[in-house]
């Protein structure tokens, strides 16, 4: 496995959210918000500013300091 | 009378829904955290009332932010008949999350599957049927924008009222936490607690750690929540999580498993309009000139269409409209002082502000198209880097935009950012964003002075209220409300075309709005403080000798290092401090008797010089908010010492800027 931050990861990557590396509130938040383990995510933007992720087909702006606590699965 | 509430994800569509079941109008936006407060409507069906709530977005009965406590306490407190669970078609894995949480607490719930038919463009299949079996719960499919199964949706609303109690849902957590709430179910229904709600539900959310549940019972019996921390810590050691978290996964896994035969997705997701769109306006160099471009194209707009070709008609028509008025009441014989008063007080104030009416629904057109685009949450996007060098969360920009509109629903938007340091501070920079009952004021000075520039001086205008407001957050967030600024996760809605109905609504919410304020507030005013400029009896009216004259003359001072010591512009913001509107019709009175005939900007550039005008503006433009902003502040706030500090601190700087911009300016030989 391949488990890495997920913004490290480049536009166009698909794979799952593998775990969260925050505090036990903002983990519950996010999973709660539909960023939950498991959950299969595309990125869509990884430039400057927030990335954009593909969640089915939503899409959400997450913080780079954020992505850097999400853990990340490429396909 | 039976309520009904909606509740669902942010931007799911619960507003269009309330709209098709009340008929009314409320301003639907694009964008998540339009909805921050709870709304009411009625409908009638068959002949009988129902009360219905339009509640905030929320993701999970959780409640993080201000906003999604509102939805919460809703559904817990408020004791709806029935709950409405809008649910995104779109989205469904996600949106189920909420469903299945309603569910356990045994509320009675009707799923509105909605925006059917873009889950349908998408290739999404969804056996209705199935997965109303599965949950237990019936399931009516929509298409709220199109008024689709609205009429079959509020009936099945109606015969779930009438059935029996609904029964908490089950879902299985495994053998260890399943235990533990037997456990605490057992402890809870031995210690004879009064409260309404499923006693296995209670147990599953004092281990969730639901601190509104926790402190409920914790009133009730301090022996239990003991319990329930040795039962948490007993949890966490055999499950190796914490037992939250746990339950959270679990919520996931069992609508993994109930959705498996009845939703059939396409394998692939292509790349939609939207992303294509956004490849564009969020580019990492563009996203930002190109958000100055929309905003200077817009105020250029804006004044081309509402000043110079609709503003002009407006004008003549009620300088028309004063003349017949006044003719009429001379030939009525009314008394001397009737005719004055409306005259000079009606025609020259009130008109003075309705004259500008073009113009503001001008602009609102234009921002609207904005809003219900999606745009907004992308203008977001494109500032967040600058918000964040500065200190500042990246929502606190969609709080600013709306305070362009008013202050007011400006800062009630900040509920949905959950930290209170980023609140704080969003709060306390809200009313240095131009609101529309401030673009009168611009409006005179820039036709006074700047006629050929009208847009671009507009524009300008509302950079430095951005910037302004954006460098004393950075003070504030450096001084005194240090901290981390806390994570940025944002929606960004997928782009709709507007629709011409939904623009003119929110045109309307805004012009309506000034319109009832001009014939309210303003009016009341006016009024008054056309008796104080007539008073004491015998004195020249509108002079420095009135009341009104007498209390400008002693303001007055205080601005002669900013250029404009004059009574009367001291009193026009004398008078911005009830309402905005009222510094335009204040000016308009007292200088509706200058020269004969003379209307307002005639007689403003007699008195100003084009440096004074530009000081006058920035003074307007970023000192003290109206009442209705200082009280939302406290209560928003919950404090009235931030409310009084809002005064202070913004007449500061608003005084600051303005005797630097004349005193300067003298310098460098303008005048």
């Amino acid at each position: 496995m391949n488990v890495q931050p997920l913004i490290f990861f480049s536009k166009g990557t698909k794979g799952t959210i593998y775990d969260f590396n925050g505090g036990k509130m903002l983990s519950k938040r996010i999973f709660e918000m539909g960023l939950n383990k498991g959950q299969e995510i595309e990125i869509i933007k990884n430039d400057v500013g927030p990335l954009v992720i593909g969640l089915q087909s939503s899409r959400i702006a997450i913080g780079r300091g954020m992505a850097y606590k999400i853990m990340f699965n490429p396909n | 009378m039976s309520t009904i509430a909606l509740v669902g994800n942010p931007n799911c569509g619960k507003t269009t829904i309330f709209n098709a079941l009340t008929g009314t109008n409320q301003h639907v936006g694009n964008w998540p955290g339009v909805t921050v407060e709870k709304k009411e409507g009625k409908c009638r069906f068959e002949n009988e009332l129902y009360q219905v709530i339009d509640l905030p977005g929320t993701y999970s009965l959780g409640a993080y932010s201000e906003d999604e406590v509102v939805a919460r306490d809703f559904i817990l407190k408020g004791n709806p008949d029935v709950v409405i669970n809008v649910v995104d078609a779109t989205n469904i894995e996600r949106n189920l999350y909420l469903t299945v949480q309603l569910l356990e607490m045994g509320v009675k719930v009707v799923i509105a599957l909605n925006m059917m038919d873009e889950a349908e463009d998408k290739g999404i299949k969804i056996d209705t049927k199935a997965l109303s079996q599965k949950l237990q719960v019936p399931i009516i499919s929509t298409v709220a924008s199109k008024n689709k199964g609205i009429d079959a949706l509020i009936k099945q609303a109606i015969d779930v009222i009438k059935s029996e109690e609904a029964k908490s849902k089950k879902i299985p957590y495994g053998h260890e936490i399943d235990k533990e709430i037997e456990k605490l179910k057992h402890l809870l229904n031995q210690s004879n607690l009064n409260v309404e709600y499923p006693t296995d539900w209670i147990a599953l959310k004092l281990l969730e750690n639901d601190n509104y549940v926790v402190e409920t019972i914790k009133k009730a019996s301090a022996d239990i929540i003991e319990n329930v921390k040795r039962s948490i810590d007993n949890l966490t050691n055999s499950l190796g999580i914490d037992p939250e978290i746990a339950i959270v996964d679990k919520r996931y896994e069992f609508i993994e498993r109930t959705i498996k035969n009845s939703i059939k997705k396409p394998d692939s997701q292509v790349q939609t309009t939207s992303d294509k769109i956004d490849n564009i306006l969020t580019h990492k160099w563009f996203g930002l000139p190109i958000f100055a471009l929309i905003m200077f194209v817009i105020y250029q707009l804006t004044f081309l269409i509402g000043e110079d070709i609709f503003g002009e008609m407006v004008a003549g028509g009620i300088e028309t409209l004063g003349e017949s008025l006044s003719a009429v009441l001379e030939g009525l014989n009314a008394p001397e002082m009737l005719i004055a008063f409306v005259a000079d007080g009606i025609i020259g104030g009130i008109g003075a502000v309705l004259e500008f009416v073009p113009l503001i629904m001008t602009m609102y057109i234009f921002l609207g198209i904005l809003e219900d685009s999606g745009y907004m949450a992308r203008a977001a996007y494109v500032m967040d880097r600058i918000m964040r060098a500065l200190g500042l969360h990246g929502k606190t920009f969609i709080s600013m935009l709306i305070g362009t509109g008013c202050n007011v629903p400006g800062i009630m938007s900040t509920r949905t950012l959950e930290s209170r340091k980023d609140r704080m501070v969003a709060i306390l920079i809200n009313p240095f964003m131009s609101c529309g009952a401030k673009l009168p004021i611009y409006l005179v000075f820039i036709s006074a002075f700047f006629p050929k520039h009208g847009g671009t001086v507009l524009f300008f205008i509302y950079a430095t209220s951005f910037i302004v407001a954006l460098l004393m957050g950075k003070i504030l967030s450096k001084t005194l409300f240090k901290g981390e600024t806390s994570y940025f996760i944002m929606e960004l809605p997928p782009y709709r075309m507007p629709t011409i109905k939904g623009v003119l609504i929110h045109m309307w919410d805004k012009v309506g709005a000034f319109l009832k304020r001009a014939g309210t507030i303003i009016f009341t005013v006016v009024t008054m403080l056309w008796i104080l400029s007539v008073l004491p009896y015998g004195v020249e009216p509108h002079s420095e000798a009135s009341i009104l004259g007498r209390i400008g003359s002693f303001i007055a001072p205080i601005f002669k290092p900013a250029g404009f010591g004059t009574w009367q512009a001291s009193v026009g913001l004398f008078a911005g401090i009830v309402a905005k509107e009222a510094v335009v019709a204040t000016l308009g009175m007292v200088y509706a008797g200058v020269e004969e005939g003379a209307k307002l900007i005639a007689a403003v550039q007699q008195v100003f010089t084009p440096l004074t005008a530009v000081s006058y503006m920035l003074m307007t433009l970023l000192y003290t908010p109206c009442a209705a902003v200082i009280g939302t502040i406290k209560r928003e706030t919950n404090s009235l010492k931030w409310a009084l500090f809002t005064v202070v601190y913004t007449f500061a700087v608003a005084w600051i800027c303005a005797v630097t911009v004349y005193q300067i300016g003298g310098l460098l030989g303008f005048s």
